[in-house]
């Protein structure tokens, strides 16, 4: 008995996941979309008061930037559980915590990466520094990985419920806040001329211990969801 | 073991196997073993259990009852993995990649069989100049050749099939007798399901009832 190597094995699950999500590129535009959609409508419902923009610019993308992400969370999981394709992945000798970071990882790639690199635009438009828009990335960089890896816990637990998504919205508000409260505080302090490490690695804490933990309670939960 | 030295090794056996849900009994108890080279047809009708058994058998539900024993030694999950494929309703093929592509993940996943590739494969089971459309547009006896081309490509010694000659040609049922004939000859074994009424196996293949 040849197991196949584990390196194939995940660059497989990552490739698969890069060409569907390539293959149904709508999808991926849409949270774009949205991010690009409400942080237009911030100057015309507040006016375009430049003092007032630059002090929200900051928390404006990065919470528009973290619910575009919510919207395409729940479907992390849906259509794998629907054709099948989980199981036979959770059937392959291959440690299931992994492929499920490959699949958080693919999800990363396609939903969060296209947001971080429309940021600076969408700053931009809110007159964000520029010197305060690498403080703003590095937020980013660490935030969403983060928010995508407690995410997928979240709906790897609700996967085996319909109409999940509410209940997953309830449950990823709490896990939210400190992440919004770090990075928004670090573009904050950046803003005023203040240090802005510290909120920094906290994120970058918080990323680490994600990495590690986030993709084996991803997979323990989704064997709890399949064996009902 | 009781095994005589002309019978083949006993590749499964289930003592007194039963599962329950919300403490209404699904199925059980259930005695059976299945030695290598062996194709066993699961008879029940509907609802009797035969899917949920073949489930457990995948390593997808937990044992509620009894002992299932694996070449001899007690079922554990990480030495059944890859040695077992579990072939269900849902195909687990993605609909947006084609057969090839479906097929390549397959083999990152679980590796292959010695010889064997993904174009062979797929040829093999009938689907030759239709590897690169998408599995969306097979027809639902396409994407069931598709699957089973899974079962030539991978490296594992248990089949277990739900209802294999679903949606198939009379073709796709010679198909899935030579497939099923080709694994037992090469020491692999076969479990398959049917509601009873109709068998397209060939000969008297040995039976599993879940009513007793």
């Amino acid at each position: 008995m040849s197991h196949a190597p584990l390196a194939p094995a995940c660059a497989a699950v990552l490739r698969r996941d890069l060409t569907l999500a390539w293959r149904r590129r709508g999808d991926i535009a849409m949270p774009v979309l949205y991010a690009l959609i409400v942080t237009t409508l911030f100057p015309f419902a507040l006016g375009p008061e430049d003092a007032l923009l630059q002090r929200i610019a900051g928390g404006a993308v990065l919470v528009t930037m973290l619910l575009a992400m919510l919207l395409a969370l729940d479907a992390m999981f849906r259509s794998d559980i629907e054709d099948g394709s989980l199981e036979q992945l959770m059937l392959s000798p291959q440690p299931l915590a992994l492929m499920m970071g490959m699949k958080i990882l693919a999800h990363w790639i396609t939903t969060a990466l296209p947001l971080i690199i429309i940021a600076p635009l969408l700053a931009g438009m809110l007159h964000l520094p520029a010197a305060v828009m690498p403080v703003l990335i590095y937020a980013l960089l660490l935030a969403t990985p983060l928010l995508s890896l407690l995410g997928a816990v979240l709906v790897a637990l609700t996967a085996g419920s319909r109409r999940s998504g509410m209940l997953l919205a309830l449950m990823l508000l709490p896990l939210c806040v400190p992440v919004v409260i770090f990075a928004a505080g670090a573009v904050a302090a950046a803003q005023q001329g203040l240090p802005w490490l510290a909120p920094i690695a906290w994120l970058g804490a918080a990323l680490a211990m994600a990495l590690v933990l986030a993709p084996l309670a991803c997979a323990a939960a989704l064997r709890i969801a399949l064996d009902a | 073991m009781t095994a005589t030295p002309d019978a083949a090794p006993i590749l499964l056996e289930a003592r007194a196997l039963s599962y329950y849900r919300q403490d209404e009994p699904v199925f059980g108890p259930l005695d059976f073993s299945v030695r290598a080279g062996e194709v066993a047809l699961i008879e029940g009708d509907n609802g009797s259990g035969k899917t949920t058994l073949l489930r457990i058998l995948a390593g997808l539900l937990h044992v509620d009852d009894g002992e299932l024993h694996w070449r001899g030694r007690p079922w554990r999950r990480e030495e059944h993995l890859g040695d077992t494929v579990f072939l269900g309703h849902h195909l687990g093929l993605k609909s947006d990649l084609s057969a090839r592509e479906n097929l390549q993940v397959a083999a990152g996943l679980y590796g292959t069989r010695c010889g064997r590739h993904v174009d062979g494969a797929l040829a093999d089971v009938g689907l030759a100049g239709y590897e690169d459309e998408p599995v969306r547009r097979l027809s639902a006896g396409q994407k069931k050749r598709a699957a089973l081309a899974r079962l030539l490509l991978l490296p594992a010694t248990l089949w277990l099939l739900d209802e294999p000659y679903a949606n198939l040609d009379r073709t796709g049922i010679d198909l899935v007798n030579r497939l099923l004939a080709e694994h037992s000859s090469s020491g692999g074994a076969v479990l398959v399901t049917s509601h009873g009424a109709v068998s397209f196996l060939h000969g008297e293949p040995k039976r599993v009832r879940m009513h007793a």
